[in-house]
């Protein structure tokens, strides 16, 4: 854990750029068994008029937190953790140079989540920090994928 | 108008056994790739009985005590115009392989708003002695 006495309201503690292929949304939905089609089925996507196959809220969310675990180095420091979602995640297909044998080392992904954390409050009583994610989709005039993304760490 | 399930209260689902290989595959699903997730010593050097389930884990089986809802006929959910509001997750204590679970879902708040519901669901997570493990809450529109 970094030390409390040395973090100040408004501190980027880390940025990360994530990729989302299509085969993450397959591995997600059977991890979490989530098999919604709208997250995997071009015509199901279509048929419930969405701009095309999303990824799960629970997908974005879950993988912005883990600068917060990195950062940390404590998964078990981060007590709360709330979003609403703002915008969906449309994950295109996307097959060029891509090696059917590594699925999940696509090098262009089908969507892109820009994720930064900052410091968004210090409670030096209960020793609890609030960290605030951005996460941001840059197809999509960095639309806010997430939005008020508060993650309460214990120290 | 649909009935009113503000405080409906739906059964317990469980126990949900918490297995070692579901905490790796949930973490690496979405890239928690933190040793606690993946690397039974790193988990026992922290202090662990076992591997520890990454921030966002507990969605699995909230999503089953939630289910109850979303197919209670009187809710009314078609499944294919749902969309995911709000999450929240309030941890209680760690969650970590061999635990055994249980989720008990209640209808917090029923809405409707410019055509489109609103269902709030609080889900109780408790382990075999039903202490508390975590709070999950979660809102789920509707599109009209």
């Amino acid at each position: 854990m970094p030390a409390l006495e040395n973090l100040t309201k408004g501190d980027v503690i880390a940025t990360r750029t994530i990729g989302i292929n299509r085969a993450d949304l397959i591995r997600y939905a059977g991890a979490s068994k989530d098999f919604n089609p709208i997250h995997w089925s071009d015509a199901t996507a279509e048929l419930a008029e969405l701009p095309g196959v999303i990824a799960h809220g629970m997908l974005s969310m879950g993988l912005a937190v883990d600068v917060v675990t990195e950062w940390t180095n404590d998964p078990t420091a981060i007590i709360d953790y709330q979003t609403r979602f703002s915008a969906m995640v449309p994950v295109d297909e996307t097959t060029e140079n891509f090696d059917p044998a590594r699925p999940f080392e696509n090098p262009y992904p089908g969507a892109v989540l820009n994720v930064t954390a900052k410091i968004g409050a210090i409670n030096q009583e209960t020793h609890v920090v609030r960290v605030d994610l951005s996460v941001t989709n840059p197809s999509d005039d960095d639309a806010r994928v997430l939005t008020r993304a508060q993650v309460q760490v214990q120290f | 108008m649909t009935v009113d399930l503000t405080g409906r209260e739906y059964p317990d689902v469980g126990p949900y056994h918490v297995g070692s290989e579901d905490i790796r595959n949930f973490a690496t699903a979405v890239k928690n790739m933190h040793p606690l997730h993946h690397d039974l010593e790193a988990a026992r050097a922290a202090g662990h009985k076992d591997l520890v389930a990454p921030p966002t884990y507990l969605v699995t089986i909230a999503q089953r005590a939630e289910a109850l809802m979303v197919n209670d006929p009187e809710a009314e959910v078609d499944f294919s115009r749902v969309v995911h509001a709000d999450q929240r997750f309030t941890h209680h204590r760690a969650v970590v392989a061999g635990d055994e679970l249980f989720a008990q879902a209640t209808v917090t708040s029923a809405k409707e708003l410019a055509g489109n519901r609103l269902l709030t669901t609080a889900t109780e997570i408790t382990n075999a002695d039903r202490a508390p493990i975590a709070t999950i809450t979660s809102t789920l529109l509707i599109r009209g």
